[in-house]
């Protein structure tokens, strides 16, 4: 029994794998991309528009929304990061449709990258809003005895990330596998159907912890309106 | 008692053990969890969204926990180290 897609290698040469996480990962960026440029081809700002367009605009204009809601106000800077972490994460889940395919995110090779994709990221954004001391000041934030503390937390939460989003989708497929076997046709549709939810909700997840992570390191407040000036750094 | 039976009497007895009791407080949690949250639904039903929202991302972060026992239990059944290891020195004897 399998336990990730890393395990179905296609091709081989040396040490080098073409292996199904990576081919699962190339075919979904290629969906989102190619899907994303037929949509944009011909924006209307008007009030006919095509379906697909109101489609991708009730979904960025929401994550934007969640985005705000948590702290970070200049939702467009992070709109990027986040949105295509989210869309990844749901896209590679909902797919579980299409047979034959295995989500990416049931390797933690996938996971792992995703999740050190934001540990970079935190201390990226951090930097760029509060400048380099700022940013490092944080680390003393309650007394300066909590550094260790704070550090290591900060590495535990990206292992706790990337370990969360893999433990559920690999339990999904797992479980799904196994009952194949077992009992045929409607229990395995009902799990399915649970998975998506699971896969939906841990990429909800998966972003928001991350919105939140990058919502503490930057200067995250409510907007005074009009009280005081942009403070320089 | 070899050590190839040993590792492998120790292996599932610990991967049973590690989600039998790693789902208990994840469950007893998560059940406490969503009964606050009926009841504060039930208090003020106009605030559903935030508080379902809330909801399940708390629930997500507790089930994490439960996860993490599975997560064990699955590497000490299908990759386990020491067995792999005693399995191969077996076989190159």
């Amino acid at each position: 029994m399998h336990l990730s897609p890393d395990d179905i290698i296609f091709w081989q040469q040396g040490f080098l794998k073409l292996n199904a996480t990576i081919v699962f990962t190339w075919g979904l960026m290629f969906v989102l991309v190619a899907g994303s440029i037929l949509v944009t081809r011909n924006l209307s700002t008007g009030l006919r528009r095509s379906r697909w367009q109101n489609l991708l605009e009730i979904v960025v204009s929401a994550i934007k929304e969640q985005i705000a809601e948590v702290g970070l106000h200049q939702s467009e800077k992070y709109l990027g990061f986040l949105g295509t972490l989210f869309l990844f994460v749901a896209i590679a889940s909902v797919f579980t449709i299409v047979p034959g395919y295995q989500p990416p995110t049931g390797s933690l090779s996938t996971t792992v990258a995703l999740a050190i994709c934001v540990f970079v990221a935190v201390p990226l954004f951090g930097i760029e809003d509060r400048g380099l001391g700022g940013y490092l000041r944080v680390y003393l934030k309650p007394t300066f005895i909590m550094l260790p503390f704070n550090i290591i937390s900060e590495l535990s939460r990206t292992l706790a990330l990337a370990v969360r989003l893999f433990g559920n989708m690999m339990s999904g497929t797992m479980i799904l596998a196994m009952l194949l076997t077992i009992t045929p046709f409607i229990f395995p549709i009902a799990m399915s159907v649970l998975g998506l939810l699971t896969g939906m909700v841990q990429a909800y997840i998966f972003s928001i912890l991350a919105t939140v992570y990058i919502a503490a390191a930057t200067r995250a407040r409510k907007p005074e309106p009009g009280l005081e000036p942009e403070p320089e750094d | 008692m070899d050590s190839m039976t040993l590792i492998a009497i120790a292996s599932i007895v610990t991967a049973g053990l590690t989600i039998a009791l790693g789902s208990i407080g994840p469950a007893l949690g998560e059940g406490r969890a969503v009964a606050t949250a009926l009841s504060s639904l039930a208090q003020q039903p106009d605030a559903a969204t935030t508080i379902t929202r809330t909801l399940f991302v708390g629930l997500a972060m507790i089930e994490s926990i439960a996860i993490y026992c599975f997560v064990v239990a699955m590497i000490l059944i299908f990759t386990n180290p020491f067995w792999n290891h005693v399995i191969a020195s077996a076989a190159g004897k």
